[in-house]
């Protein structure tokens, strides 16, 4: 039978710690390196322990192969070199039993010709859910992005935010235990995002949903994460890492804080330096 | 309720048929003034006259006509179909394949219809054959070019998600292809209906009667110009029909989601 030790319950309510520190990690990469095949280095060996329960941020400069170590994360490609495991396992074996992966893209991806409905349904239909069984996962899908009253519209009579939202419905219904989304709200305009920032910090609370986010969004960053880690370019590497130590729910009036600003401020020197061409090797 | 004049759907029709009457009218009115002979060139009333005077005869071949243009339609909907579901199962048939379907597109029904008539005992069943041939290609080429046009990030969702090849038919590619699909239906609608009447010239001219082309080359020989008008007639009104017919399936199939049937919201 599973292997794996039993799935984590969702209704764990111990906080999650900002750092990884006594909590089983659900990735691992180990030294994990990328070439593509034009022979440009996407990432030099980086190792990355994701805990059980946090809210991990890859942010950098354009090129820095956030996307692509996401990717690697998700298994969407193989690293040239290095090994990756999921839930201390080799992720080959996981397969779908017992923990389940969900990713989130830049667009929403929905089918233009079904209902909002149909399309969050649509992972579980892939995976021969029954239809009773699948209904009321749905509707609680739908329901935690705020969208129960559009749950007959089609994609087209929706904005841009509620889209995504449904893109969001439609990773949560199969109750995922690792979130994985790239830069899921960079074409959404500030107030759009705001919102769903907070819908997000809300649902990976409730969940304790382990998540990788990758952004381009210095704010939305340090907003949302437990962790940040900042990459360079040239070869795609980890830079820096930086802790957000603050309560959990993050609360709207965190924005405003001094503490908030602080943090961005950091954040944002960190970033300048990262962008420099050959900056210095970071800390290891 | 939006006064008549700027309803949309009264202007899409009035506006045509106006210019229709005025045309007709000119027409008319020009052809009456000149005193043009009848057998030169005959006027919309003389050819109304002839439309009732041969209304049994004409109705009759024009069902003959419209019978042979829908089976060729639906054949050619179901072979143009299953061939593009080939094509797009694997590269190596499309490619080894689809330079015939070209061959059968660019070979003219008038040059291979003799030979398909003279080969096929049963008139009916000739005439279909010739029409098929003629309307196959767009529904081959238009559902072929819908399969494959599947939205990229779909498709990695798909494959992400490990859904069977039978799975992101049924889910991905065919929706996707739908709209391209019933771009070919309106073409080939046209085209079943030109090969029918093509095809029935020739086994017209090689003794065969039926059918609306029959009527044209029998009113031909008999230097009855307004029958044959009257039969032209028929055939572009049956043309006409095919095409709204088409034209409405397709708004009901997608008018809830694709851009070519969403009406601007105002």
């Amino acid at each position: 039978m599973n292997v794996l030790p039993p799935p984590y319950t969702f209704d764990d309510d111990t906080e999650p710690m900002a750092t990884s520190e006594g909590r089983p990690p659900v990735v691992e990469v180990l030294s994990a390196e990328k070439l593509f095949p034009n022979g440009t280095r996407g990432l030099a060996p980086i190792d990355l322990t994701i805990a059980d329960g946090e809210f991990l941020t890859l942010i950098g400069p354009s090129g820095c192969g956030k996307s692509t170590l996401l990717k690697l994360i998700a298994n969407l490609i193989e690293p040239t070199d290095g090994r990756l495991l999921w839930w201390r396992g080799d992720h080959r074996q996981v397969g779908q039993q017992g923990r389940r992966l969900a990713f989130v893209f830049q667009e929403p991806t929905l089918m233009p010709w079904a209902r909002v409905e149909a399309n969050v349904r649509l992972p579980l239909e892939l995976a021969d859910m029954p239809g009773v069984k699948a209904a009321p996962l749905v509707e609680d899908a739908i329901a935690r992005v705020g969208l129960s009253a559009f749950s007959q519209h089609y994609p087209r009579q929706l904005s841009g935010g509620m889209r995504m939202r449904v893109s969001i419905a439609r990773a949560l219904v199969t109750q995922p235990h690792l979130l994985l989304m790239d830069e899921p709200f960079g074409a959404l305009d500030e107030f759009t995002r705001n919102r769903l920032d907070d819908d997000l910090v809300r649902l990976w609370w409730e969940r304790k949903l382990t998540t990788v986010f990758v952004t381009h969004s210095i704010y939305e960053a340090v907003f949302l994460s437990t962790r940040i880690i900042v990459m360079a370019a040239g070869p795609g590497r980890i830079f820096r890492t930086m802790t957000i130590d603050e309560p959990q729910p993050r609360e709207v009036g965190f924005r405003d804080s001094p503490k908030f600003a602080a943090y961005c401020r950091e954040l944002s020197t960190w970033l300048a330096e990262a962008s420099l061409p050959r900056s210095g090797g970071g800390e290891a | 309720m939006k006064p008549l004049l700027q309803s949309d759907a009264f202007v899409r029709v009035a506006a045509p048929v106006a210019v229709g009457i005025v045309l007709f009218g000119l027409w008319e009115a020009s052809f009456r003034l000149a005193s043009v002979p009848v057998y030169l060139f005959p006027k919309p009333s003389d050819i109304f006259i002839s439309l009732v005077q041969h209304g049994p005869s004409l109705l009759r071949a024009l069902l003959v006509t419209l019978r042979v243009t829908l089976q060729a339609f639906i054949a050619a909907t179901v072979f143009g179909t299953l061939i593009a579901f080939m094509f797009v199962q694997s590269r190596a048939i499309e490619v080894s394949l689809f330079p015939y379907a070209v061959l059968l597109q660019v070979t003219p029904v008038v040059a291979i219809a003799p030979l398909i008539i003279i080969l096929v005992k049963n008139t009916q069943l000739s005439l279909t054959i010739c029409a098929t041939l003629v309307a196959l290609f767009p529904i081959i080429s238009n559902t072929t070019l819908g399969l494959r046009s599947v939205d990229p990030g779909l498709a990695n969702y798909f494959r992400m998600n490990r859904a069977s090849r039978l799975k992101t038919l049924i889910k991905l590619r065919i929706p996707g292809a739908l709209p391209y699909f019933f771009g070919g239906l309106r073409i080939s609608s046209g085209l079943a209906l030109i090969g029918a009447v093509v095809a029935e010239f020739v086994a017209g001219t090689g003794g065969r009667s039926s059918g609306l082309a029959y009527e044209i080359l029998d009113a031909g020989f008999t230097l009855d110009i307004p029958r044959m008008f009257a039969a032209l007639f028929l055939i572009t009104l049956t043309g006409v029909v095919l095409f709204t017919v088409m034209a409405a399936l397709s708004r009901f199939a997608l008018s809830n989601w694709h851009e070519s049937e969403i009406r601007a919201e105002t």
